[in-house]
């Protein structure tokens, strides 16, 4: 892969291109029971249209009212990306006819959002702070989700499920600030990182509960923003960066031969990692917003937004400096805090008494290897903070050597076992009596007196050998400091 | 036995009570009344065993004395209004068929105090309209005739013009109505009635089919003030699943009616003064000062000076709100559907099926003003200039109480009279300012013209004080002495 | 302004409404008309006036978050011209 930190150029026939982007993200307010304006249920995977109010499919004389905790997760979110808490905002109507959209119009919000400027710091090398970028957010509004509609069903009709209908939806607009898919991918993981500490969105980019419009242009370097293509509901990192990559080659292409860039909708296709144009809304949008008249403004009290701000998490930036503060390394403090259940279960360890920077070693070295080894996520993590803990305990008390503490961890993966007893039971313990491991040396340099003679007369690196074989006599068990000291005691 | 078609709410109700007579007679004798005068065209539904059940509950309910306030009383609702399992169709062909699975908040309300439902009235198709001619069920014909000369069959104004004639005619006891832009009170005055369109937010919209969300507030018409406030009572009230409903409690408004109106200030706008009003309309308005005048009341010149850009403005907010309102009806989950070419045209041709020529030509108007170059001229302006009408409310709120005008410019006009759509709008040129500002607003009946048509006279309240419109409601009525019915001819 | 034949078939694709061109004739002075009439408001000095945004002194209310609702298939499809194995069906639709 290239190098993330690079500056990202096209080169065309005619010379360098830069690329532009923008990302509209939708994230479904996944921490809600019930949908924005109705009482119905929002859970991902129920039978077609059961979880459905007369609100959402839109009967004639049906009112919606908004639900406290889709704005209260929107203005978390919002904090959490340092923006803007508008006090005063609105719902507005998105008019357009489509299968998906009951009420001919989606609620949303265009001229007064609930959530104003903000923005996301992203890092392209976890190493280096100078690759640090600050990504513009020029707002977050609430808005309903679409329903859905199924295409392959039916020779001559397509089949509408509204039961993702009027799903609370926070519009997350970025600034045209990133250059390239690669910050476009960090930004996008960084922004789904944070709605995942903050609670308000899963992002299940599989299941759909977090989705890209990419904003694409091109232009030559310094010059003004090119016109730009938006391809819409791409639904993974990868899509969206391999997404900018296509897009800005064909808008490249098509400018040296030539052509023009039109502003239009466009679709990414995922087999063949291409857009194309959409087809079925080629009228001309004209969407007509104005202010619902069924919904009053929207006016935040001061207790409303200190309560939201109250309850945020500590979120991965603030955490991931914390992390260096302790001795853990950039690297790893970055690993550790990119995910919220990593992070989570980590301080958990930390809490039950781990040293900082062994732990985050170890969790990063052993704990990720072992999770991936067994095909599980973190949440799925077989072994307790507390277990973990107490077998680093072990270590840094030199009860066991590192050596030995990956057999211990295999052990507690496989049976359940705690690390203590583990030791116990197996007598695994260290030893630093030196009485059994003068006899062991001696042992092992009667059996190898040829090399000892070797060593001697002048081959040093031996000594990892006699280490080597003196610890396996001893059966991993003995404290290698000690073995060392009496090694040298002898032969030197 | 006595016609009991002919008394009033409160009349039937203390007749009830005292066991005078039945329920079911009541229920038994409207049933009959509206089967007899189907030439008025006025229901599109007739629910006779809705009727029935009602009143038997309610002649049960006397039995253990526990029985709502409006037990035993036949009204008739105005189709706008969903009612579950009975066809709500607002007047349209494109919600032919429509059986709602649930019942209007308002409906709900009337029905858990008692009363019961004689059928579904007819109306100008989704409230678009002053004379019920756009009601896909065929216009409702007023009880109302000229005394000399034509026969001409009459509207009894729109769009609560079924609502109206049921009044008038003795087919209902009362009816709910609803008001977007006067369409309780120019048909309560084409028909001789009482009607009260409540402060926005006072009764709840829910189950009631969109108009224009801003604008639109169900209310009762009735014969007298009193049967009115009775309704309105009942009918009235928080509701949560409405997010502009108000959160206030139901006054009694009965229990408070007074005609002595000594220590109120009447304001008399001096811009409603308008030309080619009819003098018989100017010379009822100033009767109608007198009245309040001799109730104790103190009259007083006010100015509403942007009243004349009420109607105007009215025209870009309502369309553009029913535009969106209406985008529901696409033929995929209720009502009419007209297979034609893919999706987008299924969509076009069932709605060019399924409204007529009055909604089709008020969405075109909404989707202008609201498209793209020019939302700014139009609809912004127009709530700009909203803001200024309201504020000319609050100002001559200032100085008076309450205000009254003329209801609407003339008395009943002929069916096919009025072809021009702008001259049909004119109608509600005194009851838009109100419905704009959210004001409660009733219209009483003054007197008759000429023709022996009835004339209506208009007022209007500060926000929530219903009290104030109808005692000066009452304090008319006790003073016009209207007592004239139409002469039976269907 | 006065709208055009061409603007108003625009408005009437935007609207979904099908309209022949005898309607179409008839409708562009109609509008025209409303349109003329509704331009008054342009005498109208609203410099400095904020746009009306709710018809009375109400703050809009938040509900709490409650599953109240759904679980009616049977009442949300049982008004539909055209259902099937629980799904509304629609003309194929082509992305």
């Amino acid at each position: 892969m290239a190098d993330a930190t690079a500056p990202f150029c096209i080169s065309g026939a005619t010379g360098e291109w830069e690329v532009v982007v923008g990302l509209e993200v939708h994230a479904q307010i996944t921490a809600t029971a019930s949908k924005l304006f109705s009482g119905a249920a929002t859970a991902y995977g129920a039978e077609p249209n059961t979880q459905v109010s007369l609100v959402d499919a839109a009967m004639p004389g049906m009112l919606p009212v908004p639900n406290r905790e889709c704005i209260r997760q929107a203005v978390r979110t919002g904090l959490a990306l340092d923006a803007v808490i508008n006090r005063w905002s609105r719902f507005d109507r998105k008019n357009y006819f489509y299968a998906d959209l009951p009420q001919g119009y989606q609620i949303s919000q265009l001229f007064h959002p609930l959530v104003g400027e903000g923005e996301v710091e992203i890092l392209l090398d976890e190493n280096d702070e100078a690759t640090a970028r600050r990504i513009g957010i020029e707002r977050i509004h609430v808005e309903q989700d679409a329903g859905k509609l199924m295409h392959d069903q039916h020779a001559t009709m397509s089949y509408v499920d509204l039961n993702r209908c009027g799903v609370a939806l926070m519009e997350i607009v970025s600034r045209p600030d990133m250059r390239s898919p690669a910050e476009a991918g960090a930004y996008l993981r960084k922004l789904r990182a944070i709605l995942r500490y903050v609670g308000s969105c899963d992002g299940n980019m599989e299941e759909g509960s977090m989705r890209a419009d990419v904003n694409v242009s091109v232009r030559r370097p310094g010059e003004p923003f090119g016109t730009r293509t938006e391809t819409k509901n791409v639904n993974s990192v990868r899509f969206v960066m391999a997404t900018i990559e296509h897009e800005a080659r064909r808008q490249v292409d098509l400018i040296e031969e030539g052509g023009t860039i039109v502003q239009e909708t466009r679709l990414f296709d995922p087999d063949r990692g291409v857009t194309r144009a959409l087809r079925s809304k080629e009228d001309a949008h004209d969407y007509r917003y104005f202010p619902d008249p069924d919904l009053l403004p929207l006016e935040l009290d001061e207790a409303f937004v200190e309560e939201c701000r109250a309850s945020l998490p500590e979120l991965p930036d603030a955490k991931r400096k914390r992390y260096e503060g302790v001795g853990i390394t950039p690297y790893n403090a970055a690993v550790l805090t990119a995910e919220v259940e990593t992070a989570r279960w980590f301080d958990a360890l930390l809490e039950a008494g781990a040293a900082p920077a062994q732990a985050a070693n170890w969790v990063a070295a052993e704990l990720f290897g072992a999770l991936n080894r067994l095909g599980k996520s973190m949440e799925e993590c077989p072994v307790a903070p507390a277990s973990a803990s107490e077998l680093l305990g072990l270590v840094a008390d030199k009860t066991i050597s590192t050596t030995l503490s990956k057999q211990v961890f295999e052990i507690m993966l496989e049976t359940g076992e705690g690390a203590a007893e583990i030791v116990e039971k197996r007598g695994l313990k260290q030893t630093s009596d030196t009485g059994a491991i003068d006899a062991a040396v001696d042992q092992v340099l009667a059996a190898n007196t040829d090399k000892v003679e070797q060593y001697k007369s002048g081959k040093p690196q031996l000594f990892g050998f006699f280490v080597g074989e003196v610890m396996k006599a001893m059966a991993g068990k003995a404290n290698p400091q000690v073995v060392n000291e009496r090694l040298r005691a002898k032969l030197d | 036995m006595t016609d009991l078609t002919t008394l009033t709410i409160a009349e039937l109700r203390d007749g009830f009570r005292s066991g005078e007579f039945t329920a079911r007679e009541i229920a038994e004798q409207y049933n009959s009344a509206v089967a007899a005068a189907r030439s008025l065209n006025a229901y599109t539904v007739e629910t006779p065993d809705d009727a029935l059940a009602a009143a038997d509950a309610a002649d049960k309910a006397r039995q253990s004395a526990e029985f709502g306030p409006l037990a035993g009383i036949p009204l008739g609702i105005k189709d706008l209004f969903a009612t579950r399992g009975v066809d709500t169709t607002s007047g349209s062909r494109i919600l032919s068929g429509f059986k709602p699975p649930y019942e209007s908040t308002v409906t709900a309300n009337l029905r858990s105090a008692g009363a019961g439902m004689l059928g579904k009235l007819n109306m100008d198709e989704f409230a678009m309209g002053s004379s019920n001619e756009t009601s896909a069920y065929g216009p409702v014909i007023s009880p109302w005739r000229r005394r000399e000369g034509s026969n001409a069959a009459l509207t009894p104004g729109g769009s609560s013009g079924g609502s109206a004639a049921a009044v008038a005619a003795n087919i209902a006891a009362g009816a709910t109505g609803t008001d977007t832009g006067g369409s309780i009170r120019q048909p309560a005055a084409f028909a001789g009635i009482c009607g009260i369109k409540p402060t926005y937010g006072r009764c709840s919209r829910w189950g009631i089919v969109a108009f224009a969300s801003s604008l639109d507030q169900a209310g009762p018409m009735a014969r007298t003030v009193r049967d009115c406030a009775i309704l309105l009572e009942a009918m009235a009230g928080f509701d949560p699943k409405d997010s502009t409903s108000f959160d206030v409690p139901v006054p009694p408004w009965e229990g408070e009616l007074s005609g002595d109106l000594r220590g109120k200030r009447v304001g008399i706008p001096k811009e409603y003064r308008i030309d080619g009003v009819p003098a018989e309309i100017n010379a009822l308005w100033d009767r109608g000062i007198e009245w309040l005048r001799d109730a104790g009341a103190q009259p007083v010149e006010i100015s509403l000076a942007h009243t004349r850009y009420a109607l105007p403005t009215y025209y870009i907010i309502a369309p553009a709100e029913a535009s969106s309102n209406l985008a529901r009806y696409d033929g995929v989950r209720y009502g009419l559907r007209v297979e034609a070419d893919g999706l987008n045209g299924m969509y076009s041709a069932t709605r060019a099926a399924g409204f007529g020529a009055e909604v089709k030509r008020r969405i075109m108007i909404g989707t202008y003003v609201l498209s793209a170059g020019f939302y700014e001229a139009y609809f912004t302006k127009a709530q700009k200039v909203r803001s200024l009408i309201k504020r000319d409310f609050a100002a001559a709120f200032e100085q008076c109480d309450l205000i009254l005008t003329p209801t609407a410019p003339s008395a009943a006009f002929g069916i096919g009279e009025t072809t021009d759509p702008l001259a049909m709008y004119l109608n509600d040129v005194f009851a838009v300012p109100a419905s704009l500002a959210g004001l409660p607003a009733m219209s009483v009946p003054g007197g008759l013209d000429a023709q022996g048509l009835p004339l209506g006279l208009h007022l209007i309240g500060r926000e929530l004080d219903e009290q104030g419109v109808l005692n000066a409601g009452l304090a008319i009525e006790e003073r016009a002495g209207f007592t004239a019915k139409p002469q039976r001819w269907w | 302004m006065s709208v055009t034949a061409e603007q108003v078939r625009h408005i009437a694709r935007l609207a979904r409404l099908e309209m022949s061109e005898e309607e179409l004739e008839r409708l562009v002075p109609e509008l025209n008309n409303i349109l003329d009439w509704v331009e008054q408001l342009g005498e109208v000095d609203t410099a400095g006036v904020e746009p009306l945004t709710a018809v009375v002194p109400n703050a809009l209310r938040l509900r709490d978050d409650q599953v109240t609702d759904g679980e009616c298939r049977d009442e949300i499809l049982g008004n539909a011209p055209v259902a099937e194995h629980g799904f509304f069906a629609v003309p194929k639709v082509i992305e």
